[in-house]
């Protein structure tokens, strides 16, 4: 009998396979109690150790690029002889193998936590190789992404980054969490890989294990134990609409001709190519925090140029906006975030961190303006996180001094919406990132799963500063564009185009289905749809009132 | 005992790529070798938790010491290493 569970579709698609659950992390027992033989102690844990450092090899030999390097680290620290020796050291003491793990684990887990943030992604590591050598010894299923060895449909609470670095796109058909949102790591990665995927779906988690189930990530619905026909015909319909998809190319248009910008995000060089071959007008949003990423100094002016040229030859004769070093919060850098702020997301973070480093910004616009002097795209710079019009000022100030034909701010920030006709007349264009747009103008924290209906794109008072902010564009005849998750959305895509956005910047998966909305609508008819989102009591009332619409 | 002193070369410091080449010459070696931050306590070579755990930057000094036949040849090819700027290289 077929169950349909609903959630949040993130990233579009149909797809049907078995169900793999990600097993959460094991319980160590608190009141393991030792054998009394510290030889058959340590046997054990040199055993687990030894077997999750073999699987983690095997799987590193079979991993792409990037993940084989992730999984190979992983087997080294597994191998690690001072872990061992301090695992033997606890058994002989007179602890149980468990106990001996895990505290010898956590001996390097606060020396490495102790060195600072750009730690954080080796002790994931670190973390994930325990719960798997307590998992060997006490014969529970093992935590992490599941390998069953044949394509299937990922089901998990919600996936952390350390996740996400060893999934297989070839595998994994979809994704269907149990909880996070429309931002979260779990939303971005599978619109980065263009797996369908599903959050905040709850149930999701019981369902059982090789279970078929049919997963749609544009409607958001999650069907357990279809039959073989409902398939068939929801990937056969999911076929025909790629292929009318396909059919419309090109720079993106009303069906009366109004030109709109789409563009795409990128967040680094590794996703270079497929990006470049997108049927783009270009980079809405070029993310440069992976160059400082993970590291404890940044990056030198040399090797940033490098990066910055490689991405601007790929788009040569486009455009291509960057946004400027977008650090703290949940981005936080060892040489720029300031330590303990009680609430890093209102704290010293986006281009307030060039108060205290006003070195990093200078040279990272030296270097953009080296790359861009030497290429043929079109580069645009913003900065993230202005607030103020006098920021603005200074900041558009600073990037044409380097030669930089176009300077540009993030309206992130609700008072940078409200004061867009003064932020507009002293910039060259505005790019609004919705996600965090959202969590300020509505006290809702981005990763906060159970206020996604707050966290959604389609509310209102969200959508009248989108509104303000590209009225004072137009006045001033300045591009404003959205950079956030919500445009990739083809329905709200309809929404911001009357609203007088000239520019959506999305995932590239995102592009076709946006740019055939975009063709089979007039600006009016987007303007009226506009109207009906704006004059709606919350998100779900809006998204309903558009859907209803264009389906009439 | 044979030692040497050697800044570290690569930028990003004794983190990530140039750790685990570091740790797996030291694994070659037939002898042991320690690794210290100048003033620090000595760790295994070959235990990349600890190398890690050291948390050397690039241009900090470290102190390799190693004891037996084949010392000096093992400590002149690590030090050679953590020298060279690892992660640059491809």
């Amino acid at each position: 009998m077929a169950e349909s569970l609903s959630g949040i579709g993130v990233s579009p698609g149909v797809a049907a396979g078995p169900v793999a659950q990600m097993a959460p992390p094991p319980v160590v027992p608190t009141d393991a109690t030792p054998s009394g033989d510290p030889d058959a102690e340590n046997q054990a844990a040199m055993a687990a150790m030894k077997a999750v450092a073999t699987s983690l090899e095997e799987r590193a030999a079979r991993a792409p690029g990037e993940a084989a390097s992730v999984l190979a680290a992983q087997a080294m620290m597994a191998e690690d002889p001072t872990l061992a020796s301090k695992v033997t050291d606890g058994v002989q003491a007179g602890k149980a193998a468990i106990t001996a793990v895990v505290d010898a684990f956590e001996e390097f887990r606060a020396m490495l936590a102790a060195a600072g943030p750009y730690m954080a992604e080796r002790v994931a590591d670190l973390d994930d190789l325990r719960n798997r050598t307590i998992a060997t010894l006490l014969g529970v299923p093992m935590p992490g992404v599941p390998d069953p060895g044949h394509p299937f449909v990922l089901v998990a609470l919600d996936l952390a980054p350390a996740d996400t670095a060893t999934l297989d796109a070839d595998r994994v058909r979809a994704i269907v969490t149990e909880e996070g949102g429309p931002t979260s790591h779990t939303a971005i990665l599978a619109k980065s890989l263009g797996i369908p995927a599903v959050v905040t779906c709850h149930g999701a988690t019981a369902i059982p294990e090789g279970e078929t189930v049919l997963v749609d990530g544009t409607e958001g619905s999650v069907i357990v134990a279809p039959d073989e026909a409902t398939v068939t015909e929801a990937l056969d319909a999911e076929q025909r609409k790629l292929a009318a998809l396909q059919a419309v190319s090109g720079p993106g248009r009303t069906s009366d001709g109004h030109p709109v910008q789409l563009l795409v995000n990128i967040a680094g060089d590794k996703d270079l190519a497929p990006a470049a071959a997108a049927d783009s007008e270009g980079v809405g949003l070029f993310r440069t925090e992976f160059l400082f990423l993970d590291r404890p100094n940044a990056p030198t002016l040399e090797e940033q140029q490098a990066v910055y040229q490689r991405v601007f030859d790929a788009f040569a004769g486009r455009k291509v906006v960057v946004r400027t070093l977008d650090a703290g919060a949940d981005k936080p850098l060892e040489f720029v975030t300031v330590p303990d702020e009680p609430n890093p997301a209102l704290g010293v973070r986006g281009l307030r961190t060039s108060r205290r480093h006003p070195e990093l910004l200078e040279e990272q616009l030296t270097a953009v303006a080296n790359a861009a002097a030497a290429s043929e795209a079109q580069v645009w710079v913003m900065a993230p996180m202005v607030s103020t019009t006098a920021e603005a000022a200074a900041f558009a100030e600073q990037v044409r001094g380097h030669g930089l034909s176009s300077g540009g701010v993030m309206v992130e920030v609700p008072a940078a919406a409200i004061r867009a006709r003064h932020v507009a007349a002293v910039c060259d264009f505005m790019s609004i990132g919705t996600n965090d747009l959202s969590q300020y103008t509505y006290a809702a924290d981005r990763m906060a799963g159970e206020l996604a209906d707050l966290l959604d794109a389609w509310q209102p008072a969200l959508l009248d500063l989108v509104r303000m902010t590209a009225e004072a564009g137009k006045a001033l005849g300045k591009p404003v564009g959205v950079c956030g998750e919500a445009a990739s959305d083809p329905l709200l895509a309809l929404v911001f185009v009357g609203l007088g956005i000239t520019s959506l910047s999305m995932a590239p998966v995102s592009i076709p289905g946006v740019r055939a909305a975009v063709a089979g609508h007039t600006l009016a008819e987007c303007r009226g749809l506009a109207t009906l989102a704006l004059d709606a009591e919350d998100g779900r009332d809006a998204r309903n009132a558009v859907r209803a619409a264009t389906r009439a | 005992m044979p030692e040497r002193r050697v800044a570290v070369g690569s930028k990003v410091g004794l983190h990530a790529r140039p750790a685990a080449m570091f740790v797996q010459a030291a694994a070659k070696q037939p002898v042991k070798v320690t690794i210290a931050k100048a003033g620090g306590d000595p760790v295994d070579a070959r235990s990349i938790l600890s190398v890690l755990a050291l948390d050397a930057r690039g241009g900090d000094e470290v102190v390799l010491v190693a004891e037996g036949d084949g010392a000096d040849e093992a400590l002149d090819e690590l030090a050679a290493l953590v020298a060279r700027d690892l992660d640059s290289e491809e």
